[in-house]
Order: C-alpha cells, then sequence, then structure tokens
C-alpha cells in the first residue's frame, strides 16, 4: 500500500507542477491546489501509514502519530487562505490589466482593461 | 548609574520633535535639547571617573554564543568625543530654531538631527566591532537624511545620494576590515582588540585589514580622492553642515584612526597610507578652498584640507604628533563649526553666500563680522587662538619626523605652503565679505541675526579665545586622558604653553602668514592661472558613473527578469530537481525495513480514481470548467484517504475546505476566462511535462523510502500526556490546542491576515461582469430555486447545531475549531448560494473583519491569561464538574482558545467568499462607460 500511496502522491506532484508550468492564472492557481494536495499528503506521511489508529485514545490499540497530522490539519486551512489569495490575485490581475497572462506576453489589444470590456460586452 | 543611557537617551529623543512639534518652535526646541542635554549631563557625571585615567565599561548579553553582546566603554578618547557631539549638538540645536524658516518641518529636521547624533554617540562608546560598525552605518544613513533634507533641490537630492554613496561603500570595506580583525583576535571586543596589537600587525593579513578600515575612515574624512562628495553635502541646511563638517559626520573617520591607532599605527605601511593620504589631502583642500566664490564651499574644501592636516599627524608615527592631532580635532571642531554658524548667518540675512556678491559687510553686522573674523583668524592659526597652538605643534612634529630619509625636508615645507595657503583662504573669507566695497545686489539688506542665533556662535568663539589664551586650564586635562587613550597609556611630555620662544615652527608660522598675504595680495593671478584648468564637475562624474551603473543592471535584469511567471517556475523547479536529485544518487536502496500495509480492493479503487482525475485534470485543463470538476475529485479522494489511514481530523477539515474552496474557484471563474487557448508550442508541453514527471519521481521516491522506513517519532509524549496534560483524549486537537497553541496562534493570525489582505483586494477591484460564458451563451437570470431555498434554510439550524456538537466534542473526539469553524462557513455560504447576496445582507450583518479580529483576541487572551495564574504564556487549565441533569462535564481553558480558533476561521472564509460574492451584485464597484 506504501507503494500506491507514494505513487499517488508522484502523480499530484507532476500534475501540480505541470500546470503551474501553464501561462494563464487560473490554470496556475488549479496547479497549486493540486500541489497543496500532494504537499499535505506527503507530510502526513512522515507519520507513516496507519489502518484504525485514530489518535484518540481509548478508541484504538496503536495510535497513528499525531503530530504530522495537527500539522497538516492547519496547512490545509492556511493553504485554502493562499488559494484564495492567489486566486482573487488573479481577478485583481484581470480587473487591472485586462487579460490573466503570466507569462509575459501580453497582447496588445488586451492591454486595456476598459478595450476589452467594451469587446466583450 | 548606566552607560547605555548615554545612547539611549537621544535615541529616544529622536521622536520627541515629532510629539512637540505642534507646540511651537520655542518648546519644540526646549523639549529636544532636553534629552541630549541629559545625556551631556551623564557624560559629566562619569568624567571624574575617566580623569582619574579609569575607562568605563558596560555589557549587555545580546547573542553571546556568537560573542555578540551590547557593550560600551568610556575612555578619555570617547569622552571628547562625547564632549564635541553633545556639546556642539547642543548649540546647532539652538541655532537651528532660529535657521529654518517656517516652511521647514522643524519635526522632521530634529528628528533626523537626534538620531545623527545618537549614532554619533553610538560610534564613540562601543566596545564591540560590530555594534560600532552598526552606529557607523546610522550615520551614514542619517547624514543622507540631513543633507538631503531640502528634497526639492535637485542639488540636495544629488549631493545627499553622492556622500551616501561613498560613506556608504566606505563602510562596507570598514565592515570586512573589522570581521578581518575579529577574525585574527577571535573577538570581537576592544578592549581585546586594543590589547592585541602585536598579534595583529604580525598577522599575514594585517595589510589588508589596514587598508580596509582605512577605506573607511577615508571616506568618511573626505580624505584624498574621496573628498569630493564632502563639498557637495553643502546643498544641506547650514546647521547640518556646522554640525556634521565640523565635529560630528567627518570626525568619525578620524576618530576611527585614532581609535585603532594603538593597533594599526606604528608599521611603515601605516605611515605611507596615512600620512601621504593626509599630506595630499591637506595641499589639495588648502589649494582649492581659496578659489570657491561660495562661502560654505570655502568652508567645505577648507575643512578638507584640516581633516589632511589631522590624518597626516596621526600618519606620522610619532606620539607627539597624535597629541597634536587630536588637540586640533577640537580646534577645529570650534572654529569650524563657529564658521559655518557665521556663513549661514550670513546666508540667512543676505540671501546669498556668492563672495562676489557679498562685500562690505561690515557696516551691515558689525557684531557677527567680529565673531566670524575672530574664529576665522583662528582658522588661519593667530597666535593667542587655539588654531594658533596646534599648527605650532603641527609644525614642530613635521620637523622632528625623519621617516623620509633624507627627503624628509619636503615634509615641513609642504606644510608651510599648506599654512600659507590657510591663510590666504581666511583673509578672502575676512576682506571678501566684511569689507572689500559694498554689496553686489543681494536679494535682502544685511542685518544683524536675531539674538539668540548668535548665542551659538558667541560660545563658539569664546571657546576659541579661551583655549587659545589659557590652553593649559582649559583643555589640558582633556587632552592629556584622550592622548592617554590613544596612545594605550604612555603620553609624552608636551607644553601647552603660548610661547616657546624664539624657534623654527614660529618661523614656518610667520613665513606662512607673509606668505597667505602675499598669495591673497596676488589673488588675481592665481585666479586668471586656475582658469585655464576645467575642473571636472565631481558631481557630474559621479552621476555619469551611477546612471552606466544602472544602464548595465537594467540590461541585465531585463534579460533574466522579462515577467514570465512561467520562465521563473520552470528555473526554480530545474534547480529543486537537481539539488533533491543529486542527494538520491547515493541513496543506495530505497525500501527500508518497515512491515508494509498489504493492499485492499477500496484502497486500490480510490487510487486509480485519483490518478485519473488528477490526469483528466492536466488533459482538459483548457476546459477550466472540467478541470475543476475533476479538481475536486481528487480533493474528496485526498479526504477518504485521510480517513482510511486514521486521520478523522484531517479528513473532516480536508472535506470542508474542498467544498469552500470549489466554491471559492467557480465564483472566480465567473470572471475569468473559461476555457483557455493552445498557446504553448509542442516543445514547450513536453519539457514542461519531462520536467514535473522527474520531478514527480523524486518526490515519490522519497515519499516512499520515507513511508517505509521505521518510525522514532515524538509523538509518544503527546499521547501519554494528553488526557493528564492537556484533558482531552483527542490527541491532535490537544496538540493544536495546548501542547503547540502557539502555533496555532500564528497560524490564525496569518489566516486572518491573509483574508484582510484579500478583503483589500477586492475592495477596489474595478472587474468586468460577464454577461454571457465564453462560447457566447447567456447567463441565467432565474430567480433562485424555491426548492434549492426551502431545504437549505431548514437545513440551516441542523448544519449550526453539528457545527456546535462538533466544536464542543473536539477536544475528545474528532472534531474542534478549525473543522466546527469550516462546517459552520459552509452552511452559511449554502444560505448565500440558495438565496443571493441581497437577500442575506439584512439578515445577517456581521462585520466580519471584526469576527476575525475577535477570534484572534480571545484566543490572544487566553493565553495571556494564565500570566495572571504565574504560568507561561498558553499554559491551559482544566476541571471535571458535575450538573445536576448534566452529569459530568469537563471545562478546559482550551476551549476558550479554540473558540477563537473557530471565531477566526468563520470570519476568514465568510470574509473572503461574501465579498468575492458580492462582485455579482449591485454592491460591486461601478465601472463607469466614460470612465
Amino acid at each position: 500500500m506504501e507503494a500506491i500511496y507514494a505513487f499517488c502522491v508522484g502523480i499530484l506532484t507532476t500534475c501540480g507542477f505541470f500546470l503551474v508550468l501553464r501561462g494563464r492564472t487560473f490554470t496556475v492557481v488549479i496547479g497549486l491546489t493540486l500541489l497543496s494536495y500532494a504537499v499535505n499528503l506527503f507530510l502526513f506521511a512522515s507519520g507513516r501509514l496507519k489502518l484504525d489508529g485514530a489518535a484518540v485514545l481509548g478508541q484504538s490499540v496503536e495510535y497513528s502519530d499525531p503530530l504530522p497530522q495537527a500539522l497538516v490539519l492547519t496547512a490545509i486551512v492556511i493553504g485554502f487562505a493562499m488559494t484564495a489569495f492567489v486566486v482573487i490575485l488573479a481577478m485583481r490581475s484581470r480587473a487591472d490589466q485586462g487579460n490573466d497572462h503570466v507569462d509575459g506576453q501580453v497582447p496588445v489589444q488586451q492591454n486595456n482593461s476598459r478595450f476589452s470590456n467594451k469587446r466583450n460586452s | 548609574m548606566n552607560l547605555l543611557w548615554v545612547v539611549l537617551l537621544p535615541l529616544i529623543g529622536t521622536l520627541v520633535p515629532l510629539l512637540t512639534e505642534r507646540f511651537g518652535r520655542n518648546i519644540c526646541t526646549l523639549s529636544v535639547a532636553l534629552l541630549p542635554a541629559c545625556s551631556l549631563i551623564l557624560v559629566l557625571m562619569f568624567a571624574a571617573d575617566i580623569f582619574d585615567s579609569q575607562v568605563i565599561r558596560q555589557s549587555i548579553d545580546w547573542i553571546p554564543a556568537i560573542g555578540l553582546d551590547l557593550s560600551f566603554r568610556l575612555d578619555g578618547l570617547s569622552l571628547l568625543f562625547l564632549l564635541l557631539i553633545l556639546g556642539i549638538g547642543l548649540l546647532v540645536i539652538l541655532y537651528a530654531r532660529y535657521y529654518l524658516s517656517s516652511k521647514d518641518s522643524m519635526g522632521q529636521f530634529y528628528a533626523y538631527l537626534v538620531l545623527f547624533m545618537s549614532a554619533m554617540v553610538g560610534i564613540v562608546i562601543s566596545n564591540n566591532l560590530i555594534q560600532l560598525w552598526v552606529f557607523w552605518e546610522l550615520t551614514s544613513i542619517s547624514s543622507f537624511l540631513l543633507i538631503s533634507f531640502w528634497s526639492h533641490k535637485s542639488e540636495a537630492r544629488k549631493g545627499a545620494r553622492m556622500a551616501l554613496t561613498v560613506t556608504g561603500a566606505g563602510g562596507l570595506a570598514l565592515l570586512a576590515g573589522l570581521l578581518l580583525i575579529g577574525d585574527m583576535v577571535d573577538s570581537y571586543d576592544l578592549d581585546t582588540v586594543l590589547a592585541s596589537a602585536d598579534l595583529i600587525q604580525s598577522h599575514s593579513y594585517y595589510p589588508v585589514a589596514l587598508v580596509l578600515v582605512l577605506l573607511g575612515a577615508f571616506t568618511k574624512s573626505a580624505q584624498f580622492p574621496f573628498h569630493f562628495w564632502l563639498p557637495h553635502a553643502m546643498a544641506a541646511p547650514t546647521p547640518v553642515s556646522a554640525y556634521l563638517h565640523s565635529a560630528t559626520m567627518v570626525k568619525a573617520g578620524i576618530f576611527l584612526m585614532a581609535r585603532f591607532y594603538p593597533v594599526l599605527a606604528g608599521t611603515d605601511l601605516w605611515f605611507m597610507i596615512v600620512s601621504l593620504t593626509g599630506l595630499i589631502t591637506l595641499l589639495f583642500g588648502a589649494y582649492i578652498a581659496i578659489f570657491k566664490h561660495d562661502l560654505k564651499g570655502l568652508l567645505a574644501y577648507s575643512t578638507i584640507s584640516h581633516l589632511g592636516l589631522i590624518t597626516l599627524l596621526l600618519g606620522l608615527n610619532s606620539k607627539l604628533a597624535a597629541v597634536a592631532a587630536i588637540f586640533h580635532i577640537i580646534n577645529h571642531a570650534i572654529f569650524k563649526a563657529s564658521l559655518f554658524m557665521a556663513a549661514g548667518i550670513i546666508d540667512h540675512e543676505s540671501g546669498s553666500r556668492d563672495m562676489r556678491k557679498l562685500n562690505g559687510l561690515w557696516k551691515y553686522m558689525p557684531y557677527t563680522a567680529t565673531l566670524a573674523i575672530v574664529a576665522a583668524l583662528s582658522m588661519a592659526g593667530v597666535p593667542l587662538l587655539n588654531g594658533f597652538l596646534s599648527k605650532e605643534m603641527f609644525f614642530s612634529e613635521t620637523l622632528n619626523q625623519s621617516t623620509l630619509g633624507s627627503l624628509s625636508w619636503i615634509i615641513p615645507l609642504l606644510a608651510t605652503i599648506g599654512a600659507a595657503f590657510s591663510v590666504a583662504y581666511s583673509l578672502r573669507f575676512i576682506h571678501d565679505v566684511f569689507f572689500n566695497g559694498e554689496p553686489i545686489d543681494l536679494p535682502k539688506t544685511p542685518k544683524e541675526p536675531p539674538r539668540y542665533m548668535k548665542v551659538p556662535v558667541e560660545v563658539l568663539v569664546a571657546l576659541c579665545l579661551l583655549v587659545g589664551i589659557f590652553p593649559a586650564y582649559v583643555v589640558g586635562d582633556l587632552l592629556q586622558i584622550a592622548s592617554f587613550a590613544v596612545l594605550a597609556h604612555d603620553v609624552p611630555v608636551h607644553n601647552l604653553a603660548i610661547w616657546h620662544g624664539l624657534n623654527i615652527p614660529l618661523l614656518m608660522s610667520f613665513l606662512a602668514m607673509m606668505g597667505g598675504i602675499t598669495i591673497y595680495y596676488n589673488r588675481r593671478h592665481l585666479f586668471e592661472f586656475q582658469s585655464h584648468f576645467n575642473e571636472a564637475d565631481a558631481k557630474l562624474v559621479f552621476e555619469g558613473i551611477v546612471q552606466t551603473i544602472v544602464k548595465v543592471s537594467q540590461r541585465i535584469i531585463e534579460t533574466i527578469e522579462n515577467g514570465s511567471l512561467q520562465r521563473y517556475i520552470f528555473l526554480l523547479l530545474l534547480l529543486t530537481f537537481v539539488m533533491a536529485a543529486l542527494p538520491l544518487l547515493d541513496l543506495t536502496q530505497n525500501i527500508g525495513s518497515r512491515p508494509q500495509i498489504p493492499l485492499d480492493g477500496v484502497t486500490i479503487t480510490g487510487a486509480v480514481l485519483l490518478v485519473f482525475s488528477a490526469i483528466a485534470t492536466v488533459i482538459w485543463y483548457r476546459k477550466r470548467f472540467l478541470a475543476l470538476i475533476f479538481l475536486s475529485v481528487v480533493g474528496l479522494i485526498v479526504s477518504l484517504a485521510f480517513a482510511q489511514f486514521s486521520a478523522p481530523d484531517l479528513a473532516l477539515t480536508q472535506l470542508s475546505v474542498e467544498i469552500v474552496t470549489i466554491i471559492l474557484l467557480l465564483l472566480a471563474l465567473f470572471f475569468l476566462p473559461q476555457i483557455g487557448k493552445k498557446e504553448s508550442t509542442n516543445r514547450r508541453l513536453s519539457g514542461d511535462l519531462l520536467l514535473s514527471g522527474l520531478l514527480g519521481c523524486v518526490i515519490a521516491t522519497v515519499c516512499y523510502a520515507m513511508l517505509t522506513t521505521p518510525l522514532d517519532s515524538i509523538s509518544d509524549f503527546f499521547i501519554a500526556n494528553s488526557k493528564t496534560g492537556g484533558g482531552g483524549t483527542n490527541v491532535v486537537n490537544v496538540i493544536l490546542v495546548d501542547f503547540r497553541g502557539f502555533d496555532t496562534l500564528g497560524e490564525i493570525t496569518v489566516l486572518g491576515i491573509a483574508a484582510l489582505g484579500i478583503f483589500k483586494l477586492i475592495a477596489k477591484m474595478r472587474i468586468y461582469m460577464p454577461t454571457r460564458d465564453d462560447s457566447g451563451r447567456k447567463w441565467s437570470n432565474d430567480p433562485h430555486p424555491m426548492m434549492l431555498e426551502m431545504v437549505s434554510q431548514t437545513l440551516l439550524p441542523l448544519a449550526l447545531l453539528v457545527s456546535v456538537y462538533i466544536f464542543l466534542r473536539g477536544h475528545n473526539l474528532p472534531g474542534g475549531g478549525f473543522i466546527a469553524g469550516l462546517i459552520t462557513s459552509v452552511a452559511i455560504i449554502q444560505q448565500y448560494i440558495a438565496h443571493g447576496v441581497l437577500w442575506i445582507k439584512p439578515r445577517i450583518n456581521i462585520d466580519y473583519q471584526w469576527l476575525i479580529a475577535g477570534g484572534i483576541l480571545i484566543a490572544t487572551l487566553t493565553g495571556i491569561g494564565s500570566w495572571f495564574f504565574e504560568q507561561p504564556f498558553l499554559t491551559t487549565w482544566f476541571d471535571y464538574f458535575k450538573l445536576p441533569w448534566v452529569g459530568k462535564f469537563e471545562l478546559a481553558s482550551a476551549m476558550l482558545f479554540d473558540l477563537g480558533v473557530y471565531l477566526t476561521v468563520v470570519g476568514a472564509v465568510m470574509l473572503i467568499l461574501a465579498n468575492l460574492g458580492k462582485l455579482t451584485t449591485s454592491e460591486r464597484v461601478q465601472i463607469k462607460e466614460n470612465d
């Protein structure tokens, strides 16, 4: 089971990195979200895998490692805040610059937000 | 009594003018002068001990592990400088009160000035090399602020920049030198360094360290060829010039040489560098000064020349010369400060500093003229004034040295020539300004300045006379103890008498006087001779160099930084791959000895789903809506994985965060293009795929190796103490709110900050609201479906009840503030979706910012509460109670902390989503058509 877990983490990492390397904001955000899954799973793995061992006293015979769980729990919440920040930044960038490029290639006709707004409407 | 206060008082005083500026000029000036005056009194109280040849030390541990402590040391040399810095500083504060116009921000000026004063005080009493350097840099920065005080003037900005660049670069050299010295003696402690002269001078790095330290000193003290910044720093208000260029900034370099004199001086290398630099600077400054038509320009070059004189004296490697150098430090500070102030008065009252216009001012301001003339005569070295005495000592020292072998006679000759020029420019200052006909179209009719503006000048000129006539009584002791510090307890006999009999130094003085008068009398020929040389404007040259550097770096930056995030990330990942993969090559075996869990069907199904959805997200990433759906599947499987591997808390958290995230991304997608175009070339795609694939392999390998390695964890402690120490059986929650409560407090603070940042980003967002999707279909304008409205409304109390239950049981069973907060948020968001923002607004009228602030406040107060029971921050308390009907239950302070977490999470999530949702309604910032 460990092998398949590691494989999944690898796949998530690959997909995350690939999407982060794309040239538009939204795709980068999706890539970051995938990456944060991978990171959380990876951090969680540092407590090793254990079945039926929830770290609640009296409920299991052997307990899984609670420390990585506590760390990952906050990481998930902070990860959400980070994703939210990036996605709002992406929207703001589109609002202010009129495009969602992050590859440094700003098309000339979309340089002006008002212009693109009118064109869309 | 604490030495620390000597520097701390002025440092605190930096804030005073900002507070008292509003109460008017007089009160502001008085209040500003108060703290430095206290500091001066403190110094005077220490003085008695210093005159007993003691050294006062005081030290506070800072980072003892690397030999850094806040350490202070007061000896004779420090005392001398402290008196100059604080004494002249107070006079400058009084003077500036009358000099500054009502348009200048007085509070700002005084704040900079006092900051600079504190930095200077810090330099002279530091007992640690690094600490000394920090104060040294602080003088560079604060002098930059002072010189550029009139920042609307281009020359002030350029002058300040030049001063900062030159002295700042010198500061870096000094740091390198100090680090080298610290390395040689294995300590940054000044006492230790001063006692290790032999060790340092015999070290092979001695020449390097010497040159580096001297670079710092020479740039600061405007020695040739670094002198060019000083004349341009004259763009500063005159009180600044009077302070920086007489007693302080430029003397910092001199102080440095004097401070390290016992350690660095005495070698041939020291003699060659220091004395020759000093000699050239002395002659160059004196020669150029006479041609300056600007009053302050003349004084600037004269300062350069006198600094050269002091440097030359220090470089002669003779003990008497060092005594003379210290004497001249005092004298120069006194007469130069008064001259600058006099020049400021002339400028202030006549509106000009140009000596071609300023003539015959004697008639208009006889009193100021008298003061200025006395000071200028002192600068020229006329008997009965203080300048004469140190100049005599200087002459006799140049005669006594024989370091240039048979060519040694050149030094006294050149010294006499320099002195002659010094007499000539002093004469010009006197004759050209106060006599020599009538003023030529001055902007104002000159008159005497306000009464108290003259006081500082009077004090200084009185000192010139007192020192000049009764040297032994006035400064004898001070000179003795300062020399004592510089010469490491071996002060030669010197005689501070006015009359030494008819000797060669007196003859040299006489020759210099005659020479100076001759030069000034024939100045027209000299001016004509000089006009054949094109003097390069240092400002233009300097700016040219700076511009070239800026251009080159801009070109480099433009090549590297092309604005493409793709490229940055690619390079970053490439580097990560190299760094992560290289150590893996050494890992011969990636399977550890830990027994593995056998596979089962559910896990395989989950894994297949996860892999499939992740890959599908990538394949259809241009169809963004589809990609988002696949993404949510991945998130759900991840939360299932947490559930499977014994982490119920994580599963709950992941599930609720997943919901919130997907709603957020859906909302964002509404405003962003829903379908992407194919933009990347196939080559790029395959390159990216290769790199991310390789990185995925690396991560998977590391993960696998980690999973199969036996675990040696510190968690046994948490499990053992969770119930007894934290009062809860859910170890994960107890870790969050108790064992690592401080981390959690930090995390919710970050969460709150992120949410507030998002709030600000949204608040002014002027984004276009689409009416159609990317394929041209109109967005539906249907009202919210009734079924959804009804169901969600009914569900709300139930959902809230669940969240309360999850919150309450969190300490003992999976749950807690984080999860409960997320569930509450989801329940409220559900209402937003079902009813729309406008419907919710009057019903849930909560400022989510306050919720965040309240949450963090509660959590912090809970932590602080333990102080009242004399426990460390965030110590938890719990106990069990019994109530009829309810039975036995537990109360823990950790629950209060968890409540803070809960509120922050709800506030943050709702602040983000509710505000984003607002963008779709009439609440949003309107974009006007013709805007």
